[in-house]
Protein backbone atom coordinates (compact mmCIF):
# COMPACT_ATOMS: atom_id res chain seq x y z
CA UNK A 1 0.00 0.00 0.00
CA UNK A 2 1.36 3.41 -1.29
CA UNK A 3 2.19 5.57 2.41
CA UNK A 4 1.06 8.99 3.29
CA UNK A 5 4.52 11.07 2.96
CA UNK A 6 5.78 13.36 5.66
CA UNK A 7 7.81 16.03 4.21
CA UNK A 8 9.99 17.81 6.31
CA UNK A 9 10.22 21.93 4.24
CA UNK A 10 13.70 23.57 4.39
CA UNK A 11 13.36 27.54 3.55
CA UNK A 12 16.74 28.46 2.59
CA UNK A 13 18.18 32.01 2.25
CA UNK A 14 21.57 33.13 1.35
CA UNK A 15 22.93 29.19 1.70
CA UNK A 16 21.07 29.43 5.72
CA UNK A 17 17.68 27.83 6.62
CA UNK A 18 15.39 30.39 7.92
CA UNK A 19 11.95 30.48 9.20
CA UNK A 20 9.25 32.91 8.27
CA UNK A 21 5.52 33.55 9.52
CA UNK A 22 3.16 34.27 6.59
CA UNK A 23 5.78 34.62 4.33
CA UNK A 24 7.44 37.52 7.05
CA UNK A 25 9.44 37.84 9.30
CA UNK A 26 12.54 36.05 8.74
CA UNK A 27 14.68 33.69 11.48
CA UNK A 28 17.69 31.65 10.90
CA UNK A 29 17.41 28.42 12.16
CA UNK A 30 20.58 26.53 11.35
CA UNK A 31 22.48 25.24 8.18
CA UNK A 32 20.52 23.06 6.05
CA UNK A 33 23.48 20.19 5.15
CA UNK A 34 23.01 19.40 9.48
CA UNK A 35 19.26 19.82 9.41
CA UNK A 36 18.74 17.73 6.08
CA UNK A 37 20.97 14.94 7.61
CA UNK A 38 18.71 14.63 10.74
CA UNK A 39 15.67 14.15 8.97
CA UNK A 40 17.31 11.37 6.56
CA UNK A 41 18.62 9.90 10.00
CA UNK A 42 15.02 10.17 11.42
CA UNK A 43 13.33 8.59 7.92
CA UNK A 44 11.67 11.69 6.58
CA UNK A 45 9.76 10.97 3.46
CA UNK A 46 11.18 12.95 1.09
CA UNK A 47 12.79 16.83 1.97
CA UNK A 48 11.70 20.05 0.33
CA UNK A 49 13.87 22.80 -0.11
CA UNK A 50 12.74 26.18 -1.09
CA UNK A 51 14.91 29.12 -1.54
CA UNK A 52 13.66 32.73 -1.45
CA UNK A 53 17.64 34.02 -2.04
CA UNK A 54 17.58 36.97 -4.42
CA UNK A 55 21.30 37.27 -5.18
CA UNK A 56 23.68 35.31 -7.55
CA UNK A 57 25.87 34.35 -4.47
CA UNK A 58 23.02 32.71 -2.89
CA UNK A 59 22.17 30.75 -6.04
CA UNK A 60 25.45 29.62 -5.37
CA UNK A 61 25.23 28.56 -2.31
CA UNK A 62 21.59 26.32 -2.87
CA UNK A 63 23.62 24.31 -5.87
CA UNK A 64 26.32 23.58 -3.25
CA UNK A 65 23.69 22.56 -0.59
CA UNK A 66 21.84 20.75 -3.06
CA UNK A 67 24.76 18.32 -3.99
CA UNK A 68 25.98 18.36 -0.59
CA UNK A 69 22.88 16.97 0.62
CA UNK A 70 22.24 14.74 -2.34
CA UNK A 71 25.96 13.35 -1.51
CA UNK A 72 25.00 11.96 1.65
CA UNK A 73 21.34 11.61 1.92
CA UNK A 74 19.85 8.98 -0.33
CA UNK A 75 15.85 10.32 -0.26
CA UNK A 76 13.79 12.33 -2.84
CA UNK A 77 14.99 15.94 -2.52
CA UNK A 78 12.44 18.71 -4.61
CA UNK A 79 14.33 21.99 -5.09
CA UNK A 80 11.79 25.38 -6.05
CA UNK A 81 12.42 28.94 -5.47
CA UNK A 82 12.80 31.21 -8.48
CA UNK A 83 13.24 28.58 -11.52
CA UNK A 84 12.14 30.25 -14.74
CA UNK A 85 14.23 28.16 -17.35
CA UNK A 86 14.73 24.61 -18.59
CA UNK A 87 18.68 25.37 -17.67
CA UNK A 88 17.95 26.86 -14.25
CA UNK A 89 15.95 23.63 -13.92
CA UNK A 90 18.35 21.16 -15.62
CA UNK A 91 21.29 22.77 -13.30
CA UNK A 92 19.52 21.77 -10.05
CA UNK A 93 18.74 17.97 -11.31
CA UNK A 94 22.32 17.56 -12.50
CA UNK A 95 23.21 18.84 -8.92
CA UNK A 96 21.44 16.72 -6.93
CA UNK A 97 17.64 17.35 -7.05
CA UNK A 98 14.97 15.26 -8.28
CA UNK A 99 12.04 17.10 -8.52
CA UNK A 100 11.95 20.74 -9.36
CA UNK A 101 9.18 23.24 -8.17
CA UNK A 102 7.81 26.16 -9.59
CA UNK A 103 5.63 28.80 -8.56
CA UNK A 104 5.57 32.68 -9.84
CA UNK A 105 7.53 31.59 -13.27
CA UNK A 106 4.37 29.17 -14.12
CA UNK A 107 2.05 31.99 -13.44
CA UNK A 108 3.52 34.49 -15.80
CA UNK A 109 3.94 31.48 -18.63
CA UNK A 110 1.97 28.48 -18.01
CA UNK A 111 3.47 26.70 -20.53
CA UNK A 112 6.37 26.93 -18.63
CA UNK A 113 5.18 23.98 -17.08
CA UNK A 114 5.11 21.76 -19.98
CA UNK A 115 8.25 22.42 -21.45
CA UNK A 116 9.91 21.03 -18.00
CA UNK A 117 7.43 18.05 -18.40
CA UNK A 118 8.54 17.36 -21.72
CA UNK A 119 12.10 17.80 -21.08
CA UNK A 120 11.61 16.12 -17.66
CA UNK A 121 9.28 13.86 -17.42
CA UNK A 122 5.83 14.79 -15.88
CA UNK A 123 7.03 13.10 -12.04
CA UNK A 124 9.83 15.60 -11.79
CA UNK A 125 7.33 18.75 -11.79
CA UNK A 126 5.97 20.27 -8.95
CA UNK A 127 3.89 23.05 -9.13
CA UNK A 128 3.87 25.00 -6.00
CA UNK A 129 0.60 27.15 -5.48
CA UNK A 130 0.47 29.74 -2.74
CA UNK A 131 -2.93 31.45 -1.65
CA UNK A 132 -4.60 33.78 0.35
CA UNK A 133 -7.95 34.29 1.41
CA UNK A 134 -9.38 37.77 0.62
CA UNK A 135 -11.54 39.99 3.30
CA UNK A 136 -14.43 38.65 1.93
CA UNK A 137 -12.99 35.21 2.34
CA UNK A 138 -12.64 34.10 -1.58
CA UNK A 139 -9.23 31.97 -1.99
CA UNK A 140 -7.13 33.58 -4.57
CA UNK A 141 -3.61 32.41 -5.79
CA UNK A 142 -0.42 35.21 -4.94
CA UNK A 143 2.55 35.02 -7.31
CA UNK A 144 5.68 36.37 -6.42
CA UNK A 145 5.95 34.85 -2.87
CA UNK A 146 2.57 36.45 -1.61
CA UNK A 147 2.98 39.83 -3.34
CA UNK A 148 0.94 39.69 -6.30
CA UNK A 149 -2.41 38.82 -6.30
CA UNK A 150 -3.14 36.93 -9.71
CA UNK A 151 -6.72 36.80 -9.54
CA UNK A 152 -7.03 32.89 -10.06
CA UNK A 153 -9.12 30.67 -8.38
CA UNK A 154 -6.59 28.16 -6.74
CA UNK A 155 -8.99 24.93 -7.30
CA UNK A 156 -8.71 25.95 -11.14
CA UNK A 157 -5.23 26.83 -11.55
CA UNK A 158 -4.44 23.20 -10.15
CA UNK A 159 -6.34 21.64 -12.56
CA UNK A 160 -4.71 23.69 -15.07
CA UNK A 161 -1.19 22.60 -14.44
CA UNK A 162 -2.30 19.22 -14.01
CA UNK A 163 -3.29 19.20 -17.51
CA UNK A 164 -0.49 20.93 -18.75
CA UNK A 165 1.84 18.85 -17.20
CA UNK A 166 2.46 18.88 -13.06
CA UNK A 167 3.21 15.97 -11.79
CA UNK A 168 2.54 17.22 -7.96
CA UNK A 169 0.84 20.21 -6.45
CA UNK A 170 2.69 21.88 -3.39
CA UNK A 171 -0.21 23.82 -1.92
CA UNK A 172 0.49 27.02 0.72
CA UNK A 173 -1.77 28.77 2.39
CA UNK A 174 0.12 32.09 3.41
CA UNK A 175 -2.09 32.93 6.23
CA UNK A 176 -1.70 29.77 7.70
CA UNK A 177 2.20 29.80 6.93
CA UNK A 178 4.55 29.43 10.01
CA UNK A 179 1.75 29.99 12.38
CA UNK A 180 1.17 26.66 13.42
CA UNK A 181 -2.85 27.31 13.41
CA UNK A 182 -3.70 23.42 11.59
CA UNK A 183 -3.49 23.48 7.67
CA UNK A 184 -6.40 25.18 5.35
CA UNK A 185 -8.31 21.71 5.19
CA UNK A 186 -11.08 22.73 3.56
CA UNK A 187 -8.65 24.00 0.52
CA UNK A 188 -6.81 21.35 0.23
CA UNK A 189 -9.63 18.93 0.20
CA UNK A 190 -10.72 20.75 -2.51
CA UNK A 191 -7.67 21.32 -4.51
CA UNK A 192 -7.18 17.11 -3.88
CA UNK A 193 -10.30 15.84 -4.87
CA UNK A 194 -10.25 18.08 -8.32
CA UNK A 195 -7.26 16.97 -9.43
CA UNK A 196 -6.31 13.72 -10.05
CA UNK A 197 -2.22 14.06 -9.46
CA UNK A 198 -1.01 14.00 -5.73
CA UNK A 199 -1.54 17.16 -3.76
CA UNK A 200 1.12 18.18 -0.44
CA UNK A 201 -0.22 20.16 2.15
CA UNK A 202 1.71 23.20 3.04
CA UNK A 203 1.29 25.76 5.60
CA UNK A 204 0.29 26.01 9.38
CA UNK A 205 0.82 22.65 10.45
CA UNK A 206 1.55 22.71 14.41
CA UNK A 207 0.79 19.45 15.84
CA UNK A 208 0.87 15.91 14.78
CA UNK A 209 -3.34 16.18 14.65
CA UNK A 210 -2.91 18.88 12.00
CA UNK A 211 -0.52 16.21 10.11
CA UNK A 212 -3.29 13.56 10.55
CA UNK A 213 -5.82 16.03 9.34
CA UNK A 214 -4.06 17.15 6.21
CA UNK A 215 -4.38 12.91 4.71
CA UNK A 216 -7.57 11.77 6.56
CA UNK A 217 -9.62 15.36 6.48
CA UNK A 218 -7.48 17.24 3.48
CA UNK A 219 -7.05 14.27 1.43
CA UNK A 220 -3.23 15.10 0.33
CA UNK A 221 -1.09 12.44 0.01
CA UNK A 222 1.63 14.15 1.85
CA UNK A 223 1.99 16.55 4.58
CA UNK A 224 4.94 19.02 5.13
CA UNK A 225 6.12 21.20 7.69
CA UNK A 226 8.66 23.76 8.66
CA UNK A 227 7.71 25.27 12.41
CA UNK A 228 6.55 21.53 13.79
CA UNK A 229 10.11 20.52 13.44
CA UNK A 230 12.17 23.37 14.10
CA UNK A 231 10.24 24.94 16.92
CA UNK A 232 8.78 22.09 18.95
CA UNK A 233 10.20 18.49 20.00
CA UNK A 234 8.33 16.55 17.52
CA UNK A 235 10.49 14.43 15.65
CA UNK A 236 9.80 12.66 12.21
CA UNK A 237 10.42 9.21 14.21
CA UNK A 238 7.24 10.39 16.87
CA UNK A 239 5.21 12.08 14.08
CA UNK A 240 5.18 8.86 11.65
CA UNK A 241 4.61 6.40 14.80
CA UNK A 242 1.28 8.79 16.07
CA UNK A 243 0.03 8.60 11.77
CA UNK A 244 1.19 5.20 12.49
CA UNK A 245 -1.38 4.94 16.01
CA UNK A 246 -4.08 7.22 14.03
CA UNK A 247 -4.84 4.35 11.40
CA UNK A 248 -2.59 5.98 8.32
CA UNK A 249 -0.52 4.49 6.69
CA UNK A 250 3.21 5.37 7.25
CA UNK A 251 6.63 3.32 6.20
CA UNK A 252 7.75 1.63 9.18
CA UNK B 1 34.14 -0.03 -13.02
CA UNK B 2 30.66 0.46 -13.04
CA UNK B 3 29.35 2.74 -15.84
CA UNK B 4 26.48 4.94 -15.40
CA UNK B 5 25.07 5.47 -19.13
CA UNK B 6 24.28 9.31 -19.12
CA UNK B 7 21.83 9.64 -22.16
CA UNK B 8 20.68 13.24 -21.19
CA UNK B 9 17.73 11.97 -18.98
CA UNK B 10 17.21 12.11 -15.19
CA UNK B 11 19.36 12.43 -12.04
CA UNK B 12 22.63 10.89 -12.91
CA UNK B 13 23.84 12.52 -9.87
CA UNK B 14 22.14 9.87 -6.90
CA UNK B 15 22.43 7.37 -8.87
CA UNK B 16 26.41 7.44 -8.90
CA UNK B 17 26.43 8.91 -5.80
CA UNK B 18 24.88 5.91 -4.17
CA UNK B 19 26.53 3.47 -6.30
CA UNK B 20 30.17 4.70 -4.78
CA UNK B 21 28.40 4.68 -1.60
CA UNK B 22 27.78 0.84 -2.22
CA UNK B 23 30.96 0.56 -3.01
CA UNK B 24 31.50 0.63 -6.69
CA UNK B 25 33.98 2.72 -8.84
CA UNK B 26 31.53 4.78 -10.85
CA UNK B 27 31.95 6.35 -14.16
CA UNK B 28 28.84 8.17 -15.73
CA UNK B 29 29.48 8.07 -19.32
CA UNK B 30 27.83 7.80 -22.73
CA UNK B 31 30.99 6.18 -24.77
CA UNK B 32 31.24 3.45 -26.10
CA UNK B 33 34.27 2.25 -24.90
CA UNK B 34 33.73 2.95 -21.50
CA UNK B 35 30.43 0.79 -21.51
CA UNK B 36 32.88 -2.20 -22.86
CA UNK B 37 35.63 -1.55 -20.37
CA UNK B 38 32.57 -1.73 -17.76
CA UNK B 39 32.56 -4.28 -15.22
CA UNK B 40 28.73 -3.37 -15.00
CA UNK B 41 26.33 -1.37 -16.60
CA UNK B 42 23.45 1.19 -15.06
CA UNK B 43 20.68 2.72 -17.08
CA UNK B 44 18.47 4.81 -15.12
CA UNK B 45 16.44 7.39 -16.43
CA UNK B 46 13.47 9.58 -15.90
CA UNK B 47 10.94 10.98 -18.15
CA UNK B 48 8.85 9.62 -21.24
CA UNK B 49 9.38 6.38 -23.70
CA UNK B 50 9.60 7.91 -26.65
CA UNK B 51 12.35 10.65 -25.47
CA UNK B 52 14.51 7.32 -23.05
CA UNK B 53 14.76 5.57 -26.93
CA UNK B 54 15.41 9.04 -28.81
CA UNK B 55 18.21 9.74 -27.00
CA UNK B 56 19.17 6.66 -26.66
CA UNK B 57 19.74 6.14 -30.67
CA UNK B 58 21.51 9.96 -30.68
CA UNK B 59 24.32 8.50 -28.15
CA UNK B 60 24.73 5.58 -30.88
CA UNK B 61 25.42 3.08 -27.78
CA UNK B 62 21.91 1.01 -28.43
CA UNK B 63 24.33 -1.44 -30.21
CA UNK B 64 27.10 -1.46 -27.64
CA UNK B 65 24.59 -1.88 -25.21
CA UNK B 66 23.05 -5.14 -27.01
CA UNK B 67 26.62 -6.45 -27.77
CA UNK B 68 27.67 -6.08 -24.10
CA UNK B 69 24.40 -6.93 -22.47
CA UNK B 70 22.94 -9.49 -24.61
CA UNK B 71 26.25 -11.27 -26.52
CA UNK B 72 28.72 -10.85 -23.51
CA UNK B 73 26.42 -11.38 -20.36
CA UNK B 74 27.31 -8.28 -18.43
CA UNK B 75 25.10 -7.36 -15.60
CA UNK B 76 22.88 -4.63 -16.26
CA UNK B 77 20.39 -2.99 -14.02
CA UNK B 78 17.63 -0.51 -15.43
CA UNK B 79 16.07 1.57 -13.22
CA UNK B 80 12.80 3.34 -13.41
CA UNK B 81 12.26 4.63 -17.14
CA UNK B 82 15.78 2.39 -17.64
CA UNK B 83 13.48 -0.58 -16.81
CA UNK B 84 10.37 0.40 -18.68
CA UNK B 85 13.10 0.61 -22.44
CA UNK B 86 13.51 -2.72 -21.78
CA UNK B 87 10.15 -3.84 -22.92
CA UNK B 88 9.33 -4.82 -27.08
CA UNK B 89 7.29 -1.99 -27.26
CA UNK B 90 5.94 1.19 -24.86
CA UNK B 91 2.71 2.83 -25.35
CA UNK B 92 3.60 7.05 -23.44
CA UNK B 93 2.38 9.36 -26.27
CA UNK B 94 2.25 6.80 -29.05
CA UNK B 95 3.01 3.48 -29.56
CA UNK B 96 6.85 3.06 -29.56
CA UNK B 97 9.57 0.36 -29.89
CA UNK B 98 11.45 -0.40 -27.29
CA UNK B 99 15.27 -2.43 -26.59
CA UNK B 100 13.18 -5.49 -26.68
CA UNK B 101 15.60 -7.12 -23.94
CA UNK B 102 12.51 -8.16 -21.62
CA UNK B 103 9.38 -9.85 -23.48
CA UNK B 104 6.43 -7.29 -22.38
CA UNK B 105 4.99 -3.93 -22.55
CA UNK B 106 5.16 -0.83 -20.78
CA UNK B 107 1.67 0.69 -20.96
CA UNK B 108 -0.39 3.37 -18.65
CA UNK B 109 -0.81 2.50 -14.82
CA UNK B 110 -4.92 1.21 -14.55
CA UNK B 111 -4.35 2.21 -10.66
CA UNK B 112 -8.28 2.03 -10.10
CA UNK B 113 -9.08 5.60 -9.19
CA UNK B 114 -5.87 6.36 -7.47
CA UNK B 115 -3.50 9.34 -8.02
CA UNK B 116 -1.16 8.76 -10.97
CA UNK B 117 1.85 9.09 -10.97
CA UNK B 118 2.15 6.67 -8.41
CA UNK B 119 4.40 8.61 -5.99
CA UNK B 120 5.80 7.83 -2.83
CA UNK B 121 6.98 4.64 -0.67
CA UNK B 122 5.15 1.30 -1.33
CA UNK B 123 5.86 -2.45 0.04
CA UNK B 124 7.19 -4.44 -2.38
CA UNK B 125 7.12 -8.27 -2.11
CA UNK B 126 10.13 -10.34 -3.64
CA UNK B 127 9.84 -13.63 -4.73
CA UNK B 128 12.17 -16.24 -3.05
CA UNK B 129 15.82 -16.37 -4.49
CA UNK B 130 15.67 -13.15 -5.40
CA UNK B 131 19.30 -11.43 -5.90
CA UNK B 132 18.17 -8.08 -5.69
CA UNK B 133 16.27 -8.57 -2.58
CA UNK B 134 18.78 -10.85 -0.81
CA UNK B 135 18.95 -9.66 2.84
CA UNK B 136 16.14 -7.39 2.61
CA UNK B 137 12.85 -7.60 4.58
CA UNK B 138 10.20 -9.01 2.94
CA UNK B 139 7.64 -5.91 2.73
CA UNK B 140 10.15 -3.35 2.60
CA UNK B 141 9.31 0.21 1.25
CA UNK B 142 10.89 1.45 -1.98
CA UNK B 143 10.22 4.74 -3.42
CA UNK B 144 8.48 5.19 -7.08
CA UNK B 145 7.69 7.79 -9.27
CA UNK B 146 6.39 6.36 -12.61
CA UNK B 147 3.20 6.88 -14.57
CA UNK B 148 3.41 3.93 -16.65
CA UNK B 149 4.79 0.00 -15.75
CA UNK B 150 6.33 -2.39 -17.27
CA UNK B 151 4.31 -6.01 -18.01
CA UNK B 152 6.05 -9.01 -18.61
CA UNK B 153 5.11 -11.60 -21.34
CA UNK B 154 6.83 -14.02 -19.27
CA UNK B 155 5.95 -14.33 -15.20
CA UNK B 156 9.55 -15.80 -14.67
CA UNK B 157 10.95 -12.62 -15.26
CA UNK B 158 9.30 -10.67 -12.32
CA UNK B 159 10.92 -10.81 -9.16
CA UNK B 160 9.25 -8.46 -7.13
CA UNK B 161 5.94 -6.18 -7.11
CA UNK B 162 3.89 -3.90 -5.52
CA UNK B 163 0.35 -2.80 -5.79
CA UNK B 164 -1.13 0.28 -6.41
CA UNK B 165 -4.86 -0.01 -7.39
CA UNK B 166 -3.12 -2.93 -9.51
CA UNK B 167 -0.21 -5.57 -9.48
CA UNK B 168 2.95 -3.51 -10.72
CA UNK B 169 6.22 -4.92 -11.33
CA UNK B 170 8.69 -3.84 -8.64
CA UNK B 171 11.31 -5.49 -9.92
CA UNK B 172 12.60 -7.84 -12.91
CA UNK B 173 15.68 -10.23 -12.74
CA UNK B 174 16.50 -12.46 -15.86
CA UNK B 175 19.54 -13.91 -16.44
CA UNK B 176 22.30 -11.01 -16.07
CA UNK B 177 19.48 -8.52 -16.81
CA UNK B 178 18.23 -6.92 -13.50
CA UNK B 179 15.89 -3.47 -13.37
CA UNK B 180 13.90 -2.13 -10.72
CA UNK B 181 11.08 0.19 -11.32
CA UNK B 182 11.54 2.41 -7.70
CA UNK B 183 14.62 4.55 -7.03
CA UNK B 184 17.13 2.17 -5.02
CA UNK B 185 19.23 5.53 -4.93
CA UNK B 186 16.44 7.45 -2.95
CA UNK B 187 15.12 4.79 -1.48
CA UNK B 188 17.36 5.37 1.65
CA UNK B 189 19.10 2.28 3.56
CA UNK B 190 17.17 -0.42 2.10
CA UNK B 191 18.07 1.14 -1.69
CA UNK B 192 21.62 0.82 -1.01
CA UNK B 193 21.01 -2.84 0.04
CA UNK B 194 19.72 -3.53 -3.45
CA UNK B 195 22.29 -1.79 -5.19
CA UNK B 196 25.42 -3.47 -3.10
CA UNK B 197 23.25 -6.79 -4.17
CA UNK B 198 23.65 -5.73 -7.45
CA UNK B 199 27.31 -5.37 -7.24
CA UNK B 200 27.85 -8.27 -5.03
CA UNK B 201 25.92 -11.33 -6.85
CA UNK B 202 25.19 -9.66 -10.59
Amino acid sequence: MLKARLIPVLLLKEGRMIKTKQFGGYRDVGNPRTVAKVYDAQKADELIFLDITATQEGRQALLETITAVAEECFMPLTVGGGISTLAAARELLSRGADKVAINTAALERPEFITELADAFGQSTVVVSIDFKKNPDGKPEVYAARGTKPTGLDPVAWAKRAEALGAGEILLTSIDREGTMAGYDLDMTRAVAEAVSIPVIAHGGAGTIQDLVDGIALGKASAVSAGSLFHFTDQSVFKVHSHMRQAGLPVRT
Amino acid sequence: MIVVVDYKLGNLFSVAKALEYAGAQVKVSSAAEDLRAATHIVLPGVGAFPRGMQNLRNTGLIEVLNEEVLEKKKPFLGICLGMQLLADKGYEHEESAGLGWVKGEARKLEAGGLKVPHVGWNDVTAKEGSKLFEGIKQGSDFYFVHSYQLHCADPGAVAATTTYGEAITAAVEQDNIYAVQFHPEKSQDVGLKLLENFLRHA
